[in-house]
């Protein structure tokens, strides 16, 4: 049996999750219309590769990965491109943002798929499969997978961390997942651990899901592969907390768990790198949890793209004093800006929310340092400190006080008895201090370019001074040269002396100045 | 008497050397001061501050001789800044005492269908992030533009005008959490 | 709206003041029965003062009144301070004080969760360097005296000053058990006989106040277990302030009252489980905390043994509270991922 480690903090939530994990996971019906987003991972968005009329075919890429943090979009179904617009999205800023969209057929014809063995393909070029296949991390965190599973350019794992703790109330994706699907969880599990030769392979779920410990742990006969049954604590499932639990390490402040040989993902991510290379199925849908204030609450497998009012309706419908919905979990989930916003890579859970489900929050109170909110953190961080600063607009003191440590995991604000909004000024303060870095690198590119400006302008001064006076010699030596020149030059003065006395008889005197000087300039 | 008189005299030595070795110990080379003020300054070099750029009003309010207030694209926050770092009463960009924050980014545009190709605007720009030649239609890096509307007296056809810069969802910023009072109240007095 | 959407069904500001309330009520029991119906009368006038003040200064602050009120953290202040005076005060003194408390230290500080000093201990140091000669008369315990004052008795002493004609003040008062053990020392008696040989001490320290002081470390583990305070600044008092009395009562223990003895006497229990530990004007990190605690009970003890005033709480904790500040800066924890 594995010693377990501890994190510090945590809370225990309501779970919630018998709502939804007693049905089977179900098919959704294929939707009229799919409004595939472009940003739909952590990174650059993806570039799209089709124009409005092109037709696809289900799984063919309509965007390609555009950079090294990027993966690729893929038609959901067969059909018509029918625009490249703005349109709703699930984001927190309800802003809409760009998506290809696409009328389905109605057909869903798919394209010619070409599964590979992955065990005689190097890693690099499993890799690349894996980004055009569209496969990110689809614990929330949309994170593109190759990246993390790039054994070429980072240290040796040793630990690859499977991570299908669930520890958000409500969410249930996972959970019926792996009991569902357990086998095919495992072997993209063995693609992984292919890709990276990690020494041991760990996959870590709450021990409040005994079904799916059981179902994991049947597929994992004949492997190495250890399942972890670890004590249900939020927030178990934030990819630090679930590897100090497993591991007893801490990933260090700013990095990425590569860096202390660890790699995590999620058992779905696990599963989409299966149907991606075993079967050549880039990532077109998901498993997500519809609960909450609906009829029926249930898992479905749902195309990227459906509209969220479908996934409401499936369920049966929203009950009629539901009075918003949240995606993701309630803890650290957002609102949804309209029904019309579609499903996409990152949301595991839609939660219909009605009063009597999600009470108002009591009035605030003015913070009285109990420190609950530290004792709770699982970053060991001090909130109520934190919060002091943020709702001063103090930044660079809570930068000092390590404020980007914060997962927002929301476990401060659950447990504040003064009810403060702690979280909410902790993203109001990170996006405040992300624009102040910002403009402060604009601000030094603009030095710079206005530096380099000025450079040039002397410098073309210089040249300038100096062609003239390089003329100016070349002239003088050529009147040297030249005899008649003297003579002329001797004429011309003559001439010009003539000028100016007649001047000089017919003007004021200060005019003749002024001649005189006007004369002067060259 | 006499001991308190040594004491004193001690002490006085103590200190002294103490402050002489602190002096050469923690000495500061050049005057990183201006430096300093130029960093928090949003170096769009607009010159609204009265002053030639954005180096020569760090230099002049580094030697006290500038108000900290004068910079209109930094607004307040910089003025704050300026007023922290130089340990001077912070006042409000304008004078006034309306919370007036950083005056909304914006970019030149360039009305390429009026546009005769002059070239006046080329030279004024600070930051050269306008394209153009003689007789070719000109037009704006917005990349590089830090919206110092130099541009915009020169233009003889008037074909630049200043655009505020949207917020789009890549550059959407959470908002300070509204807690009203007045809702406190309300509820409060709602409840039973 | 964002997330978390998911509040704790915890009782909030309201339910952690009144579980502190109710962990002081056993005290308070053992108060009526030694000290006799005054405590109850005080209490109602700290509360009602408390009460009062804070609502003019919610209504002059322009805060939502019925809300702020039902806090509870201003009849916590009232009661601390109308429990750390003498049973037998006359009425003003915990007027003035509870004002003082409400008015100057709370809310003049900013209110709620803003106060630097501890409020019940700034009333209580004003009363004392204002009123010593009232702060200092201790009624003699129930077991001492055969019929103590009648209620209205006490409630004349309580409103008019007035005590049953042919009686007067020392004969219903008596020094404090470390008062009588200060004195008596400089005196030139030793510790132990002067015990062996007073009446009003007990098998720990005083005869009556040593079990209030029980019911406060009773109150103390109440509140332990509900999670409403933690461990770190009792036991840090506790531990400093026995170890440096074991020392002293080691060294010279004809001049030094043991451990025991100045634990269970003055308001070193209160002190240690209900003053010392409050929220907003302690620290707030584990290792502060415990540095916090060891400090006051230190302090707690110089004071009284070695101080002018016959108990040293209020000033051990307001000292302490100026170096709050300090002590959380330089007692910042590791966060998750950062090597100390």
């Amino acid at each position: 049996m594995r010693t377990l480690s501890t994190f510090h903090g945590g809370v225990h939530p309501p779970q919630n999750k018998d709502e939804s994990n007693r049905l089977p996971i179900a098919p959704a019906p294929l939707p009229a219309r799919l409004i595939v987003p472009l940003r739909q991972h952590i990174g650059t968005p993806a570039r799209p590769i089709v124009q409005p009329g092109d037709l696809v075919l289900k799984g063919q890429m309509i965007a390609q990965a555009a950079g090294p943090v990027s993966a690729a979009l893929h038609a959901p179904t067969s059909g018509r491109v029918v625009a490249l617009e703005n349109h709703a999205v699930p984001h927190a800023s309800g802003m809409p943002d760009l998506c290809v969209i696409i009328a389905a057929d109605g057909e869903d014809r798919w394209m010619e798929r070409q599964p590979i063995d992955y065990r005689n393909v190097d890693p690099a070029t499993l890799g690349e499969r894996l980004r055009d296949a569209g496969v990110v991390g689809l614990g929330g965190a949309v994170f593109p997978t190759h990246v993390k599973l790039d054994s070429g350019t980072q240290q040796k794992i040793h630990t690859l961390v499977v991570n299908g703790a669930e520890c958000e109330p409500w969410i249930t994706s996972d959970d019926m997942l792996m009991r569902e699907r357990a086998g095919e969880i495992v072997e993209g599990i063995k693609i992984m651990a292919h890709m990276i030769q990690p020494e041991e392979v760990l996959i870590g779920i709450e021990d409040n899901k005994p079904e799916a410990i059981a179902a994991m742990r049947k597929a994992c006969q004949g492997t190495n592969y250890e399942v972890v049954a670890v004590p249900t604590l939020y927030p178990t499932g934030g990819e630090k907390q679930l590897i100090k639990v497993l591991t007893g390490k801490e990933v260090p402040s700013g990095c990425r768990p590569p860096s202390i040989g660890v790699s995590c993902s999620n058992t779905g991510t696990a599963y989409t790198v299966h149907r991606a290379l075993n079967h050549s199925e880039p990532v077109i849908s998901r498993v997500v949890t519809m609960t909450g204030n609906v009829s029926k609450p249930q898992n479905f497998e749902v195309l990227i793209g459906t509209p969220i009012g479908e996934i409401v309706a499936q369920a049966g419908g929203a009950k009629a004093d539901t009075r918003r919905y949240i995606l993701g979990g309630p803890m650290m989930g957002f609102d949804l800006p309209s029904l019309e916003a579609p499903l996409v890579k990152s949301i595991n859970c839609v939660i219909a929310v009605s009063d009597a489900l999600f009470p108002t929050a009591p009035p605030v109170m003015p913070c009285i340092r109990c420190s609950r909110c530290a004792q709770s953190c699982p970053a060991e961080l001090q909130p109520f400190e934190l919060y002091w600063f943020a709702q001063s607009r103090n930044f660079e003191k809570a930068r000092a006080y390590n404020l980007f440590d914060c997962i927002e995991c929301g476990c401060c604000d659950y447990v504040c008895p003064s009810n403060i909004p702690l979280v909410s000024f902790f993203r109001f303060a990170k996006s405040e201090i992300f624009s102040i870095d910002r403009d402060k690198k604009a601000a030094e590119i603009a030095r710079e370019r206005f530096e380099f400006k000025e450079a040039r302008i002397a410098r073309e001064k210089q040249e300038k001074a100096a062609m003239l006076a390089k003329k100016q010699a070349q002239m003088k030596a050529a009147a040297a040269a030249d005899p008649d020149a003297a003579a002329k030059k001797a004429a011309i003065l003559a001439a010009v002396e003539r000028a100016k006395a007649r001047q000089v008889a017919s003007d004021v005197p200060s005019g003749a100045d002024q001649t005189t000087q006007s004369s002067e300039k060259p | 008497m006499l001991v308190a008189i040594l004491v004193m005299a001690g002490l006085a030595i103590l200190l002294g050397a103490i402050l002489g070795f602190a002096a050469l110990k923690f000495k500061v080379e050049g005057n990183p001061l201006i430096e300093q003020v130029g960093a928090i300054l949003p170096q769009t070099q607009c010159g609204q501050c009265g002053y030639p750029g954005c180096a020569p009003y760090a230099e002049a309010v580094a030697k006290g001789e500038a108000e900290i207030n004068l910079c209109i694209p930094g607004g307040n926050a910089v003025a704050k800044g300026i007023s922290e770092l130089m340990g001077v009463e912070f006042k409000p960009v304008g004078g006034d005492d309306a919370d007036s924050g950083p005056k909304p980014k914006q970019v030149a545009f360039i009305d390429e269908s009026l546009c005769i190709g002059c070239t006046a605007c080329l030279k004024p720009c600070p930051q050269d992030a306008i394209l153009g030649a003689s007789k070719l239609m000109h037009t704006i890096l917005p990349d590089y533009c830090t919206g110092c509307e130099k541009c915009v007296p020169v233009c003889p056809v008037d074909c630049i005008t200043m655009v505020p810069i949207k917020e789009d969802i890549a550059s959407w910023k959470w908002r300070y959490p509204v807690i009203p009072l007045q809702n406190i109240a309300a509820e409060s007095e709602g409840q039973p | 709206m964002s997330s978390p959407y998911l509040q704790n069904p915890g009782s909030g500001v309201s339910g952690i003041m009144l579980r502190v309330l109710a962990a002081l009520l056993p005290a308070i029991a053992a108060y009526y029965y030694f000290f006799g119906p005054a405590i109850l009368v005080s209490l109602t006038l700290a509360s009602a003062t408390a009460l009062a003040a804070e609502a003019a200064m919610l209504r002059l602050r322009g805060y939502p009144l019925r809300y702020f009120l039902s806090d509870g953290s201003a009849l916590l202040t009232g009661w601390l301070l109308a429990l750390s005076i003498p049973p037998l005060a006359p009425w003003w003194l915990i007027v003035v004080g509870t004002l003082f408390a409400i008015v100057i230290a709370k809310h003049l500080y900013g209110g709620l969760g803003h106060n630097l000093f501890n409020p019940a201990m700034v009333g209580f140091a004003v009363l004392m360097i204002s009123f010593p000669s009232h702060m200092t008369h201790w009624l003699t315990p129930l077991p001492l005296v055969h019929d103590g004052l009648s209620l209205a008795q006490q409630l004349a002493y309580f409103f008019g000053e007035s005590l049953p004609s042919g009686m007067n003040l020392d004969a219903v008062t008596m020094a404090t058990p470390l008062d009588t053990i200060k004195t008596q020392v400089s005196l030139g008696r030793a510790v132990g006989e002067i015990r062996d040989n007073t009446p009003i001490f007990g098998a720990l320290s005083g005869r009556g106040t040593q079990v209030i002081a029980a019911f406060y470390l009773l109150g103390g583990l109440f509140m332990l277990q509900q999670r409403v305070i933690t461990w770190h600044i009792p036991a840090a008092f506790i531990g400093v302030f026995a170890l440096v009395a074991g020392v002293f009562h080691g060294v010279d223990a004809s001049r030094y009252a043991p451990p025991l003895f100045h634990l269970f006497s003055g308001g070193a229990m209160l002190g240690a489980f209900f003053i010392a530990t409050d929220y907003v004007t302690g620290p707030t990190t584990p290792k502060g905390k415990l540095i916090f605690g060891g400090c006051v009970g230190l302090l707690e003890y110089v004071i009284r043994v070695f101080g002018g005033y016959p108990d040293g709480v209020a000033f051990a904790v307001l000292i302490m509270n100026a170096a709050v500040p300090l002590i959380d800066a330089y007692t910042q924890p590791k966060v998750f991922g950062h090597t100390k």
